[in-house]
């Protein structure tokens, strides 16, 4: 790894990082802060969720939740917390790289005398660093807000844990994917298309599959790898779907380096 | 031990052509003129040899070492300055020097300044708030702050006042006289080659067309003949290697390529009123490969 860059890269990071560990952060406080006033006309609003069509409830993973329990609340707010988190990782991945293509800069970075492999490690490592601060911040947000509002009911820690740490390789997920499509392009124009295409693309694909009834396609995204509403009912995570998340995350990995190892940098003009 | 060593390199972008079977060799210590039109394959070739892009046969070596295999070792040597020049907008000028100058062994920030009160450059300002002429002097201090041992010029001069070209050429003089820096020197304005450089290499749709120093080249070259004299009809040159004939303000011009002493007899069995003979400059040279 090289020093330089990776300082480099993570201050250049940084201020989007507060932003994005801020924005949800205080979604959590916002969503969890409704969670007293929830739990008290639990009956009432079970009465309003029942009048829905099954359909759309499915669409935001509402089945068989209950809503009244910490517990199950918070399985909304992780939903969020995924969108939230999915788009930052995308961004971040399809970003990494192209970012020296697109504002040119790679002529001066890729002069230098460092190996393209060092280039990519470091790169990588700093959006880690990156998506570490941002973890953090969910992490202490999420317990502290869930302690705060839960009122009697009780909390899980082990599955609470759990559902975070689904979080962690939740955004590997993105970033590795992002970065792959990223070097898989000929030249990315513009970063947000792709990371919020890639995010709400997955969350659609879950979504629709819940809608449609349709299982095959939750092999496909890690919002159905990922899904808290099995850890609530089951204390842990489907295996098998969360090993494709990791098998993807492990080819995407090896492709971005490969990809990025032979790529030739476009010239400006 | 030539300092760069190319050998049948050949790129294709797909199917397009970058350059084809380009084999030349510049030696420790020159100024090596590398001239061509835009898409000729100038910044392909030197691409190619920052490894920035890989070629799809051939090979080349820098400092005796492949490129492809040595990358970042030899740009432990190279200063490069691009055509266009981009950093990193919301850096600070001394930051992204300072940046730049972290990736190379030693301590450079004397060097640093030296070079950026020479170019006039301002060190506090904002990237994106440089002209572009400015920019081009982050350049420069950028690629010469690390005392490399080969510099790499493509197009170097664009966006830089007249004044500052002056200052820039003397630097890079400096550099090869003091330092015997090494340069690679990319450009389509013929007479800025003609006055830094010691040999040229004309490159033509990808390929070579031909490599020579200078003065040869405009030794062994045409000359460009003119002369005066009353009631002078240019038939009287029609002889083999005269070209481009033609009678202008009662003097006859041409240019003229074989035995210089043909053509001497020929004139002195004419009563001229004037002579004169000169060398082409590089830009007539560099049409005629064109034409």
């Amino acid at each position: 790894m090289n020093s330089n860059i990776f300082k480099h890269e993570f201050k250049m990071r940084l201020r989007s990082v507060i932003i994005w560990s801020l924005s949800a952060v205080g979604m959590s406080l916002l969503y969890l802060s409704i969670f007293p006033s929830f739990a008290q006309d639990a009956a009432l609003i079970q009465q309003t969720m029942d009048a829905f069509p099954p359909e759309l409830m499915a669409a935001f993973g509402m089945v068989d939740i209950d809503f009244a329990s910490i517990m199950g609340f918070f399985t909304f707010v992780y939903l969020f917390l995924q969108i939230l988190l999915a788009i930052q990782a995308a961004n971040y991945g399809v970003g990494l790289v192209s970012i020296e293509e697109r504002e040119l800069t790679a002529d001066f970075l890729m002069t230098k005398p460092v190996a393209r492999v060092q280039i990519m490690n470091s790169k990588l490592l700093a959006a880690l660093a990156n998506l570490a601060v941002t973890q953090a911040a969910v992490w202490i947000g999420s317990f502290v807000f869930v302690n705060m509002f839960k009122g009697d009911s009780p909390v899980d820690n082990g599955k609470l844990i759990l559902m975070l740490a689904g979080l962690i390789v939740f955004q590997l997920f993105f970033l590795f994917v992002g970065l792959a499509i990223s070097l898989l392009v000929r030249r990315v124009r513009s970063v947000t298309p792709y990371g919020m295409g890639l995010g709400f693309g997955m969350y659609a694909l879950s979504a629709f599959g819940d809608l449609l009834g349709e299982s095959k396609l939750e092999l496909l995204t890690p919002f159905k790898h990922f899904s808290p509403n099995y850890v609530v009912k089951n204390g842990r995570f489907d295996t098998p779907l969360v090993l494709i998340s990791i098998v993807v995350i492990v080819v995407a990995a090896a492709a971005s380096y490969w990809l990025y190892l032979r790529r030739d940098i476009p010239s400006v003009t | 031990m030539s300092v760069i060593e190319v050998n049948n390199l050949t790129k294709y972008y797909g199917k397009a052509r970058g350059i084809a079977d380009v084999s030349f060799k510049v030696e420790e210590g020159e100024i090596f003129g590398f001239i061509g039109p835009n898409g000729a394959g100038k910044s392909t070739t030197i691409r190619l040899l920052l490894s920035l892009i890989y070629p799809t046969s051939g090979s080349a070596a820098v400092f005796g070492k492949d490129v492809v295999k040595f990358g970042p070792e030899i740009r432990k040597n190279i200063g490069y300055l691009p055509s266009e020049v981009f950093y990193y907008e919301r850096m600070k000028v001394i930051d992204l020097l300072k940046y730049s100058a972290s990736f190379y062994e030693g301590d450079h920030t004397e060097r640093l300044h030296e070079l950026a009160e020479y170019m006039e450059l301002e060190l506090n300002r904002r990237i994106d708030d440089l002209s572009y002429g400015n920019k081009k002097k982050v350049g420069i201090v950028q690629g010469l702050l690390h005392a490399p041992e080969l510099l790499f010029l493509d197009e170097p001069t664009s966006g830089l006042d007249p004044l500052m070209q002056r200052k820039f050429f003397d630097l890079i003089r400096k550099e090869n006289q003091e330092r015997g820096v090494t340069v690679f020197f990319s450009s389509h304005i013929l007479g800025e080659v003609q006055r830094m450089c010691d040999r040229v290499g004309i490159i033509r749709e990808g390929s070579i067309v031909e490599i020579s120093d200078i003065e040869t080249l405009q030794k062994d070259n045409y000359k460009k003949i003119r002369v005066a004299a009353d009631g002078l009809e240019p038939e009287t040159f029609e002889m083999p290697g005269v070209t481009n004939l033609d009678r202008r303000n009662g003097a006859v011009r041409f240019f003229y390529k074989g035995d210089i002493n043909a053509m001497m007899q020929k004139i002195a069995s004419v009563q001229v009123s004037d002579v004169s003979i000169e060398e082409p400059t590089l830009e007539e040279i560099f049409m005629h490969y064109y034409e």
